[in-house]
């Protein structure tokens, strides 16, 4: 999923030109992916500062007792403007914190920025915790969690266990983006099952559901003529697909996909496998965005429409993107999520 | 003598250099009487007229009107000579665009502080313009324009009146019967007549017809 | 073709160039006069936000300590608590004032770079950058920084990076106070379960000055568009007069068989171009105008603080762009309706040029009927329109309604003149000046809204100025205020300050629902501070008496008006009943607030101890207790504010920016002076038929020319009577309905009798000025030119 390498690129660069110094488009110092990859998850699901861009990216489809369906996202970014990590203010770490709980109705969103080195927020690898001022995704390991949010509207606290095993994307966790060769360490784990409290201005709720992490970290940034993104995760009766569509200048796309089976055994598909083409568009904050979409990978026989549960799934943050849960049908049945940006 | 014009001499300037209007006019009017000018285009008769009239200053020469030389006054005192001494009735825009035709008629004479409101009334009857009093001379015709500035003309009751064509874009029917007026009028308030016209036919009617030709009477 | 055309229709330009001189004039004028109030405008925006910046911190709750240090673990604490603040380090370096923020956390508008501005680089975070002006860095010593020159920041003070604050100051690991954001999160710990030790401090009073300047920068806005609506008429003015010069050249080519579109086509390249050329001209004289009007922003700063910030005054690229469609945009409007025109005019329709927009009586009723209509929606508008669209709604009606009735008006009043008129002359005066109405009208309507616009803008930023000063006054009354850390240090400055100055007067206060509302009570003490500075809207006798007696409170506009509470009404206080005795103004404040006096509240309220001091003293000592409370108590210079500073800054940048509009003033109606001078220009050519007759029967040319000055005199005498009554409604839109729909309270209007004769007196001499010329001309025409008229061959 290193398609969302592009978001924390277009972070700093969004709003001018000259972006933060240091972030333009080549990766100068910073330590790049090598094949084979190779995982030490003493240190690995910690931070790694010689590399540009790292996250913690989980989300989830939720229910509450009356079977209402509700997204949740926890976040948290870092990136680099040197590759390297001092302690106190002097620190190049930056850390920025989304979260968000979709409803049918309402989309709550809130988000936190910090820099490294004084402790406000970081990430260690054993005992496992991440955190940005209280947001907190933490456990004795990787596979037990516990996960806190809050915002001015709305806050959660989430537990997690894993019921299956990390997945690894491209060759092992070695995820190549381009032609040109620019890859990522990229991992997940997509077997989740999730409970906890969402507060809302209603009251509280209580829900289950399942959750999927993605970790992945990187350097390079993706070509120049890649406009954005349609990245989706979803959870099928028999197994789970992450797919994604890069959008380039000239209108043609690159797609990547992963299939992974209830057992967790994973299947990489080149460009050209994972199809998606939008079916229907929202009026999204004066943008029109794609909010059903046909979803097909025809070497497993998967042909899927997939529409956002609340097409108002804005993401008003320092840049803004669309990420909401969503709902399969057709061929295969399910629930997923899906991330889109560019769209401006 | 009502009217002494002495070597009169006037030029315009011209493309290449000064050009010659009037060069050298010696007339004279005495009062009540009635004289047409005539000549081709461009002979000088308007331009005549005109210095007669206190409209335009001479480069030589005399205009005496009761025996004053109005040529050698200032602005103001030719515009003096104009509001109480003539009367002048050009071929067209004789009028105020903006005043009623009663308004209009009492213009000059009001100037002249002479207004006589009784023989305004009478004027105006006899013109057939007693139904157009608070018309606007846009509304009229070009005959009634005429009959009007003639009316206006007559209300101040000068020495002597100036008319450059004042029948030249009327009708035959309407000239002949504009042109009664005039002159029947011009009788009774014993005023002098100097009009300006190319047209044989009423120079025919007036006491005595001066030909200018080139800048000379001829 | 093409080319043969273009070359008569510019050939008409170089054998009449005073023709295109005024065309270009009357476009960049129009254009000037709106870049100019946009640049002015920019500025007095600029510095506002840097006089908030000023006063800016005090705007959000602070966390500090009794020994004005907190350990930076406390910030790291009081984030992973959920506190959503951000720290600041904060002291002098080589005597300047150096404040470290963290561009990361702090409440936007504090630091120069944010998050989301993309300038934020490591050089920022990491590497050491000083923001500042050119001023304030001169008074720096070498250190190992970069320095960045920004006009954004407050005169005398240093912004930086936290981090590089606490390098440069030696105060590693500490912070000298946080800011509170004022939106948290839902779920929090309470601050006194982290950190004990740590005293949170509410926002300052009298500090959002913010508010107030929001008003005005609506109402600066509200001018802008006028002036742009004064361009518009002028360039109207302009365009049709183009075309009217210009009937001879277009209708002996059509007579030639050039073919219509081309012709149109031809035209509007040509005016394009013009309006191009003039709107760029305009813009760089808007931009000179405002580069003229700015040095007193150095001049006035510099009055406070002793040093002056660099006047940089930028030539924006909207300000170009916004030029230009003024220029092109009017062009455009002026076009379309004369080629309208020219497109269905008969080939043989007169040469002549014709006063243009001669209307016929029926023409004039139905302007007149739209003219009614558009003021009694303004009235309609005013009475029961809700909302800031109806403000501005009426305040367009208003506008153009009387637009549209000033020729109607005037056509009365001439009509009325000619009916009563004792001589011919004055007859024929009267009957004139009514026939060139229309002619005149578009640069009457001009002079009427440049002049209603100067009324309205003078009375809006006196009445704003004289309001603020008031406010100030009393809201500010004490020379010097100080800020506790915590009660216990209160107590200490109570007795530490009581023999130092005149009088020390604690402040307190709490917070608690009045009638269901929200409100603050305060209790000062009975002490003629208050007596002679809180001035009453409404009052009952012998209020403060009563008050001082324990015997009533006072209370805001706001809470009256939201509670719909009257003189004598009771409201409760801590359950316990008073009467309203006096409902005071309090302007820019969100909330109710409710006044008892200190013995009162101290009964009512034990609980609360006064962290806060007025205190009334010898504004020169001002400097000598700053720097003994900085040694004695370690007092941070955020903790003591000198009012009196505060008031002289603030009222500087109100007068400086009513210099201004003044100069504004003056610019619009030189504007509108041009306007009627092009007209009047104009017409002269077109009257002489009118003339001629006249002057044939006895008036002079000279005296003509005098009638043409008197004319221009009572124009603009009666256009002024009429501007009068438009500007002072147009004020109080501003004030009382605008000002009302946008903020939720109202400015009260006060009249400036001598500013508006003023005004009477340059507008009538810029119209004197504007009629000597054609007068002169009239004067001076040969009499040929007169007899023409009257010839055949014309």
């Amino acid at each position: 999923m290193n398609v969302r390498a592009l978001l924390l690129l277009l972070w700093p660069c969004v709003a001018s030109a000259q972006g933060f110094a240091g972030l333009g488009t080549s990766s100068e110092g910073f330590a790049t992916p090598e094949r084979p990859a190779v995982f030490d998850f003493r240190v690995d699901h910690g931070p790694h500062p010689d590399y540009r861009i790292e996250w913690w990216y989980l989300t989830a489809n939720l229910q509450d007792d009356d079977g209402t369906r509700f997204g949740l996202q926890w976040t948290l970014f870092r990136t680099a403007l040197a590759p390297e990590e001092r302690e106190g203010w002097s620190s190049p770490q930056i850390w920025m914190g989304h979260a968000a709980v979709t409803t049918p109705t309402d989309h709550y969103v809130t988000e936190r920025l910090a820099r490294g080195g004084i402790g406000q927020a970081g990430v260690t690898a054993q005992p496992f915790e991440a955190w940005i001022d209280d947001w907190q995704l933490a456990g004795p390991d990787f596979n037990e969690l516990t996960m806190k949010a809050s915002g001015p509207d709305f806050a959660y606290d989430m537990d997690l266990i894993a019921l299956g095993d990390l997945v690894f994307h491209g060759d092992a966790g070695y995820s190549v983006k381009s032609a040109d060769g620019q890859a990522s360490y990229y991992y997940s784990q997509p077997f989740y099952a999730i409970e906890g409290t969402l507060t809302l201005p209603d009251g509280d709720v209580h829900v289950t559901g399942n959750a999927w992490l993605d970790r992945e970290w990187s350097s390079q940034p993706l070509s120049d003529n890649q406009t954005g993104w349609d990245w989706f995760s979803l959870s099928l009766d028999d197994g789970k697909l992450m797919g994604f569509r890069l959008r380039q200048e000239d209108g043609s796309h690159y797609t990547s996909a992963t299939w992974i089976t209830l057992d967790g055994e994973t299947t990489a598909y080149p460009d050209g496998a994972f199809q998606a083409a939008p079916i229907a568009f929202s009026d999204v904050e004066g943008r029109q965005i794609p909010t059903q979409w046909n979803v097909r990978l025809d070497a497993r026989g998967i042909d899927v429409d997939v529409y956002a549960l609340n097409p108002q799934s804005w993401m008003d943050t320092s840049v803004p993107y669309w990420e909401g849960p969503i709902i399969v049908e057709g061929s295969h049945t399910g629930v997923g999520y899906l991330e889109m940006t560019g769209y401006e | 003598m009502l009217l002494r014009v002495t070597d009169l001499v006037k030029t315009y300037p011209g493309p290449d250099g000064p050009l010659p209007i009037l060069n050298g006019i010696s007339m004279e009017m005495k009062a009540g009487a009635t004289l047409a000018l005539t000549g081709e285009s461009g002979s000088g008769k308007s331009t005549l007229l005109h210095l007669v009239g206190g409209l335009d200053q001479p480069d030589t020469g005399r205009v005496e009107i009761d025996g004053t030389d109005i040529g050698a006054m200032d602005d103001a005192a030719r515009a003096a000579v104009r509001r109480d001494k003539v009367g002048v009735i050009f071929q067209q825009f004789n009028l105020i665009p903006s005043l009623t035709v009663a308004s209009n008629i009492a213009f000059q004479a009001r100037l002249g502080g002479r207004e006589d409101k009784e023989w305004m009334g009478d004027l105006a009857a006899r013109m057939g313009l007693a139904e157009q009093m608070s018309k606007y001379p846009e509304q009229l015709s070009g005959g009634q324009q005429q009959r009007v500035a003639i009316a206006r003309t007559l209300a101040a009751r000068p020495a002597l009146i100036l008319a450059d064509e004042p029948t030249g874009n009327l009708d035959e029917a309407t000239a002949d019967s504009v042109m009664d007026l005039m002159l029947e009028l011009a009788a009774e308030t014993k005023a002098a007549l100097l009009m300006v016209t190319h047209s044989e036919r009423l120079a025919g009617r007036m006491g005595r017809r001066l030909h200018l030709r080139a800048g000379r009477l001829a | 073709m093409t080319k043969a055309g273009l070359q008569a229709l510019l050939s008409h330009w170089l054998r009449n160039p005073m023709q295109l001189f005024t065309l270009i004039v009357g476009l960049s004028l129009a254009t000037a006069l709106w870049s100019g109030v946009q640049a002015v405008n920019a500025e007095a925006r600029a510095s506002y936000d840097a006089a908030a910046r000023t006063l800016g911190e005090g705007r959000f709750a602070q966390i500090t300590s009794s020994d004005g240090s907190i350990p930076q673990a406390d910030y790291i604490r009081l984030r992973r608590a959920g506190w959503l603040v951000s720290p600041v380090v904060e002291g002098r370096l080589d005597g300047v004032r150096l404040i470290g923020l963290d561009p990361l956390t702090s409440p936007s508008g504090l630091t120069p770079t944010g998050a989301d501005d993309g300038n934020l680089t490591i050089d920022v975070l990491a590497g050491g950058v000083l923001f500042a002006t050119q001023d304030t860095f001169a008074r720096l010593e070498a250190h190992d920084v970069t320095r960045v020159v920004t006009p954004d920041a407050a005169p005398g003070i240093i912004i930086t990076d936290v981090g590089t604050a606490q390098r440069l100051l030696g105060l590693e690991n500490a912070l000298s106070r946080i800011l509170v954001s004022p939106t948290q999160p839902v779920l929090q710990t309470p601050l006194a379960e982290i950190t004990p030790h740590l005293t949170l401090r509410a926002p300052q009073d009298g500090s959002d000055v913010g508010r107030l300047t929001d008003s005005f920068h609506l109402n600066l806005t509200a001018f802008g568009l006028l002036s742009f609506a004064v361009g518009i008429f002028i360039v109207h003015g302009a365009i049709g007069l183009a075309f009217e010069q210009r009937r001879p050249v277009i209708r002996t080519l059509r007579a030639l068989g050039f073919p219509l579109r081309r012709l149109i086509a031809l035209i509007a390249v040509e005016l394009l171009a013009l309006s191009l050329i003039a709107g760029a001209i305009g813009v760089g004289l808007g931009y000179l105008v405002a580069a003229a009007l700015l040095p007193d922003v150095a001049a006035t700063i510099s009055g406070l603080y002793g040093e002056s910030v660099s006047g940089t005054l930028q030539l924006r690229p909207e300000w170009w762009l916004s030029g230009l469609m003024i220029a092109v945009g009017g062009t455009c409007m002026a076009a379309a309706a004369s080629l309208f025109q020219l497109a269905r005019m008969p080939l043989l329709a007169s040469a002549r040029p014709r006063a243009w927009a001669m209307q016929a009586g029926r023409g004039r009723l139905y302007q007149a009927g739209l003219a009614v209509g558009l003021l009694i929606l303004a009235g309609l508008l005013g009475a029961f329109g809700s909302g800031l669209a109806a403000g501005f709604g009426m305040l367009a009606a208003l506008l153009i309604g009387a637009a549209l009735a000033l020729p109607v008006v005037l056509d009365r009043v001439f009509a009325f003149g000619a009916s009563r008129a004792k001589s011919v002359t004055a007859e024929w005066f009267w009957a004139d000046t009514r026939q060139q109405l229309p002619g005149l009208s578009l640069a009457l309507m001009a002079l009427l809204l440049a002049m209603a616009a100067n009324v309205g803008v003078s009375t809006m930023v006196s009445s704003f100025r004289l309001t603020f000063t008031g406010f100030l006054d009393q809201r500010l009354a004490s020379e010097f205020y100080v800020y506790a850390d915590d009660a216990d240090q209160a107590a200490k400055l109570y007795t530490y300050l009581a023999p130092r100055v005149d009088k020390v007067l604690p402040i307190q206060s709490t917070t608690q629902n009045v009638r269901g509302l929200p409100s603050e009570i305060y209790g000062p003490t009975a002490h003629a501070t208050y007596r002679e500075n809180w001035l009453f809207l409404q009052s009952a006798n012998d209020a403060w008496a009563r008050i001082e007696a324990g015997e009533g409170a006072a209370i805001n506009e706001q809470l009256a008006r939201r509670a719909e509470i009257a003189i004598g009404d009771d409201i409760t206080l801590a359950g316990e009943p008073f009467p309203v005795l006096g409902i005071y103004g309090d302007y820019g404040n969100p909330i109710g607030q409710a006044i008892i006096t200190e013995i009162t509240f101290k009964r009512l309220f034990p609980e609360i101890r006064p962290s806060r001091f007025g205190l009334r003293m010898d504004v020169a000592d001002v400097p000598s207790l700053t720097e003994a409370l900085r040694e004695d108590f370690n007092l941070a210079d955020a903790q003591m504010v000198n009012q009196a500073g505060i008031k002289a800054f603030s009222l500087s940048v109100f007068d400086r920016t009513f210099t201004v509009t003044g100069a504004l003033n003056v610019l619009t109606l030189a504007v509108a002076g041009f306007a009627i001078l092009m007209s009047l220009l104009t017409l002269a050519t077109m009257r002489l038929p009118q003339l001629a007759p006249v002057w044939a029967q006895g008036l002079t040319r000279a005296r003509l020319g005098r009638i043409e000055i008197i004319r221009a005199v009572l124009l603009a005498l009666l256009t002024a009577a009429l501007a009068l009554p438009l500007g002072l409604a147009l004020a109080w839109t501003l004030l009382a309905v605008v000002n009302v729909e946008a903020f939720g309270w109202r400015l009260p209007m006060f009249l400036f009798p001598l500013d508006y004769l003023r005004l009477a007196v340059f507008a009538v001499g810029a119209a004197v000025l504007a009629a000597l010329w054609p007068a002169r001309k009239l004067a001076r025409t040969r009499p040929s030119d007169l007899l023409k008229v009257f010839s055949n061959e014309r």
